[in-house]
């Protein structure tokens, strides 16, 4: 569909009112933060796992690494900022059980400069494990990426760093973001950059090594020096969210960063589309909240008397993983396929709805 | 450390071994015919401890590892013909997610039915019978393991190289679509791999559980993706390069533990990983595959 100029018009007033509504809802929860906690904490843990999301989308959808060591790169981000933003004062009762080193002692940043730091910490790592692991392909790297993830997690639980990453114990008393217009602006900020990197010459050249790397390189891409680029971005993002991840949390420790939450993530990328960024972010709400409305799977539930047997603790996460198959054998594509959300292509699918309606009718019977 | 202790400690890592080994030929055959990182095959092999588990509650040891073998390998089955056969033209991204997808259902599933706390593993007493041979001390499942897997192993062998179903196993692994075109039935062959794993993963299985005593929902995701890397380490798709790369897993992280490194006895098969994907990314006795234009 072709946008014409009235068209354009529409959707620039369209895009001004729902930011003006979105701006306008968050306005009103801060306002009633204490009556709207459980909201609030929902929609900040969407806003957090979209940005993980998207930038899994820059390297598993737009350049075709199948990578799975988000939960690494988010540990790594996480204790940064735990690092970095624990009070001074507080820090010796945080770790009252192995005493604290005296390199981190009085280190100490605000918490913008944490986050930024978190990020350059994890594009750090990226930087190193991707000179050895980007060489390998598909399933070679995703293994080799989950195994870093591993290791990282092994190493932040090591009696070893006792004093720094405080062992099994975790940190806490991590400050929490002033406001939930620092979760949503920062989180926005990064979603807004991975979409620049992605509208960038170098994301046409990601693109063009997730259809055909041989093809790519023959038209002179870099393989190593694109992939090596994606992979740090996307791990730079990751750790940012990581560390919003540990303000957000207050409390974090190596158990947060299992193997699991990788799975969360790309959880939320297939469901909003492998290549799609809109799709990442819509998924990243609609699978935080769909999570938590499932609650009620998990206490008993009794109708009209009758016990029914199948729900109780666990069973939301049961159903959980069956919406995850389903959506991979049958809506291969997610919601969102490759495709963008755009004012366009919603008029045109409320459009669409009546005739497919007919189509439908027609055709069932071929 | 004496000599003793040295010996003792090797029994282990070479008991530990030899049930990676049998996990990690369900890998590597997987891996060989579907070219699909088989994610839910840890999982297969953690349901079997709870098949056995419930076997045992109401039948004596040698009725209930029959049944026990016979359910892993329905569960394999029908894994494969639910959620990786639809797949099978998809791209491999899809059919990977999807193995991830059948082990995050596995583990929640587990939760749900079994709960999160470990289960008691069932005692075989003929297993857990104490041995003695000079200073060194063990139960019979420790001595019995390595020599299992490598009967098993040879049993295995024998089949594929020296059979008719064995042969159409290696074309379909060679060359999928010639194979199908020369009358294989893939289907068919693919099922007889999984029930091949599901099996060895079953006995597996019981061997590492009877170690270990306790069975909770996460027990099969680490070992799971240790036996892959054995299989890597030995060269993806072959069955004695997956059998040696699961003794030096054993063993490697055995000598870690014996160290008092146990923290980073976990860590040392990811060092493996890289390091071999980095020398020798075939593996030990991996074939170099070469891309197509």
């Amino acid at each position: 569909m072709k946008t014409t100029n009235k068209n354009r018009t529409r959707n620039i007033i369209l895009t001004a009112l729902s930011f003006a509504l979105v701006l306008g809802i968050l306005a009103y929860l801060q306002g009633n933060r204490a009556q709207y906690s459980y909201a609030i904490s929902i929609l900040e843990r969407s806003a957090i796992y979209a940005v993980v999301a998207v930038a899994m989308n820059l390297l598993n959808g737009f350049t075709g690494l199948f990578s799975l060591g988000q939960a690494g790169f988010m540990a790594l981000g996480a204790y940064t900022v735990g690092i970095l933003t624990i009070p001074v004062e507080l820090r010796e009762s945080v770790y009252y059980m192995n005493g604290i080193s005296d390199v981190i002692k009085n280190l100490h940043a605000p918490f913008g400069a944490a986050l930024i730091i978190a990020g350059l910490v994890a594009a750090l790592v990226a930087a190193l494990i991707g000179i050895p692991v980007l060489r390998l392909k598909s399933d070679y790297l995703a293994i080799a990426t989950l195994g870093f993830a591993e290791i990282i997690r092994a190493l932040i639980a090591s009696p070893q760093l006792d004093r720094i990453t405080n062992g099994s114990y975790g940190l806490n008393n991590i400050p929490k973001f002033p406001n939930i217009f620092y979760t949503f602006g920062i989180a926005a900020l990064c979603i807004l950059l991975i979409i620049l990197v992605i509208h960038s010459s170098y994301g046409r050249a990601f693109k063009a090594i997730r259809e055909d790397e041989i093809a790519a390189e023959s038209m002179g891409i870099n393989l190593f020096r694109h992939k090596e680029l994606a992979f740090v971005i996307s791990s730079f993002f990751t750790g940012v969210a990581g560390g919003m991840l540990a303000m957000f949390m207050q409390s974090i420790d190596s158990k947060t960063f299992q193997v699991s939450l990788t799975y969360d993530m790309l959880l939320i990328v297939v469901i909003g589309g492998i290549g799609s960024i809109t799709g990442s972010v819509l998924g990243a709400f609609l699978v935080t909240a769909g999570r938590e409305w499932l609650r009620f799977c998990d206490n008993p539930l009794t109708i009209g008397g009758v016990n029914i047997p199948l729900f109780r603790p666990g069973f939301r996460m049961v159903i959980f993983s069956i919406l995850l198959m389903v959506v991979v054998l049958f809506y291969r594509k997610g919601l969102m396929g490759t495709n963008e959300f755009s004012w366009d292509g919603l008029f045109g699918l409320i459009k669409n709805i009546p005739g497919r309606f007919r189509r439908k009718r027609k055709g069932g019977a071929q | 450390m004496s000599f003793t202790t040295f010996l003792q400690q090797c029994m282990t890592g070479i008991s530990l071994g030899g049930a990676y080994a049998l996990i990690a030929i369900g890998y590597t055959m997987v891996y060989g015919v579907l070219r699909l990182i088989n994610f839910a095959h840890g999982d297969i092999f953690m349901m079997a401890g709870y098949f056995m588990i419930f076997a045992m509650a109401s039948f004596p040891w040698f009725v209930a590892i029959p049944i026990v073998l016979i359910a892993t390998v329905l569960l394999g089955v029908v894994i494969e013909r639910v959620a990786y056969r639809p797949l099978r033209n998809a791209p491999r991204m899809s059919a990977m997610i999807s193995a991830i997808g059948v082990s995050y259902l596995l583990q929640n599933l587990a939760t749900y039915l079994f709960t999160a706390l470990p289960k008691g593993y069932p005692e075989i007493p003929v297993l857990k019978r104490i041995f003695q041979i000079g200073g060194i001390s063990a139960s019979l499942v420790t001595f019995l393991t390595p020599v299992l897997t490598l009967v098993l192993v040879y049993l295995l062998i024998t089949l594929i190289n020296h059979t008719k179903i064995g042969m159409a196993i290696r074309a379909v692994s060679r060359d999928y679509e010639t194979a199908q075109l020369m009358g294989i039935k893939i289907n068919r062959t693919i099922t007889l791999v999984f029930v091949i794993g599901s099996l060895l993963a079953g006995v597996g299985s019981i061997l590492y559980f009877t170690d270990r005593m306790t069975v909770f929902p996460f027990s099969g995701s680490l070992p799971g993706l240790k036996c892959f890397v054995a299989a890597v380490f030995g060269g993806i798709g072959s069955i004695p390069g997956a059998v040696i790369g699961g003794f030096v897993l054993g063993l490697g992280e055995t000598a870690l533990v014996a160290m008092g490194q146990s923290t980073f006895s976990d860590a040392f098969t990811f060092v493996l990983l890289i390091v071999i994907l980095l020398f020798k990314p075939t593996g030990l006795f991996g074939e170099k595959a070469t891309d197509k234009v």
